[in-house]
């Protein structure tokens, strides 16, 4: 049977105000970064539940990764403190639930750090990488039709460049 | 209210291991306010459900529902549709809600999903404390509004104890002596004379003696 290259697929929730720019930032500086990202734009990284997180898990993501303004530099203050301990929280419920902690990781970024902001992303997807396909969703199960399922592709706007 | 917390990932999979639909049932009343059994939980608990049940190879759909209050019958019939359609029931609610729901739908099995952990309050933003023991007989007017039967580790009614450091106490220091306590809010509001008597023992036979408590209001009675 023919064996198909393993893609990661990994969601990045980035907040408006510093990753999300940051992103922005590497596609005008033409710095590439893998395709297998996905970008979500959050207004701060406060405003990310719990339940966001899970639901990123539950229907195929294989690593998500929450990047947030640098400590200290919210624009609302704190979200990226709370989303911090969101995500701790998370990570320990993963690993309650069987999956590795490393599938969901935090980074701080600033609007102007598009290098790090690749970096980041890089390195997220070749950690997903070695661990391999989510067991979520590796084993025949679909996520609900309802849900929009995160699929590989190449038509990222940023890598296309 | 009453504050519960979750239990663990692992442990629910085994409750509900022989059964292949779940409905998750939460509250909207007190475990939503302690963050335990809130709609907001159903989702995380039942999408944490479904992954580790995948991971683990086992076949479990689960269903999401909250209604108003597990442990009043009114609400307890929105969910009869819901506990049809599957084999068993995860309570997110209390300990009174997972018995309501179990005698209301006797056929079915109803598990607890939480831990039922006190009655207390939220002391501040994600910190609950234990405020009340459910007693059934209040001797809070005695102490300024502090219960020694539930914020003492020793349980005085004749405190202190004597092993307190600074404020805190010695049991738990982490905790303030809730004698310390005592005495500061007695002193605060003119009472210091109530710490002269000797109270006697407590009469638990109106606490845990004797098995399930019951109040029948007979002017309520219809």
């Amino acid at each position: 049977m023919e064996r198909v290259a393993f893609e990661p697929r990994v969601l990045a929730f980035c907040c408006h105000y510093c990753a999300y720019a940051a992103a922005d930032l590497a596609g005008t500086m033409r710095i590439q970064y893998p395709a297998n990202v996905r970008i979500i734009r959050t207004p701060c990284t406060g405003r990310l539940e719990t339940e966001f997180l899970i639901k990123a898990f539950e229907t195929g993501a294989d690593g998500v990764l929450v990047a947030g303004c640098l400590e200290g530099g919210c624009h609302y203050t704190s979200g990226n403190l709370y989303a911090r301990r969101r995500v701790q929280y998370m990570r320990d419920m993963l690993a309650e639930m069987g999956l590795e902690k490393e599938r969901l990781r935090m980074v701080n970024i600033s609007a102007a750090m598009a290098r790090p902001l690749s970096d980041a992303i890089t390195d997220m997807v070749e950690t997903v990488r070695k661990l391999g396909p989510s067991p979520v969703t590796r084993n025949g199960h679909k996520s609900k039709p309802t849900e929009s399922r995160i699929e590989p592709s190449n038509a990222h706007p940023q890598s296309a460049i | 209210m009453i504050v519960a917390e979750r239990k663990k990932i692992p442990e629910l999979l085994d409750i509900v291991k022989e059964h292949q639909k779940l409905l998750v049932l939460g509250c909207g009343t007190c475990v939503t306010v302690c963050l335990a059994g809130g709609e907001r939980e159903v989702g995380i608990i039942s999408s944490a459900l479904r992954i580790a049940s995948r991971l683990q190879g086992v076949d479990l759909a689960v269903e999401e529902l909250t209604i108003e209050r597990q442990c009043d019958n009114v609400f307890i019939e929105q969910a009869a549709d819901a506990v049809e359609r599957n084999d068993a029931v995860l309570s997110l609610g209390c300990g009174a809600g997972v018995q309501a729901i179990a005698e209301r739908y006797h056929n079915k099995p109803v598990y607890a999903g939480l831990n039922t952990t006190f009655i207390g309050i939220l002391e501040e933003q994600g910190i609950w404390t234990e405020k009340c023991t459910a007693c059934g007989a209040c001797i809070l007017h005695e102490y300024g509004g502090i219960c020694p039967v539930t914020r003492c580790a020793k349980h005085m009614l004749n405190g202190p104890c004597g092993g307190s450091r600074e404020d805190r106490c010695e049991v738990r220091p982490d905790v303030p002596c809730a004698w310390q306590l005592i005495y500061a809010r007695l002193k605060e509001i003119g009472q210091l004379e109530k710490l002269h008597r000797i109270v006697p023992p407590k009469d638990w036979s109106r606490s845990l003696d004797g098995g399930q408590r019951v109040i029948i209001r007979q002017d309520h009675r219809i």
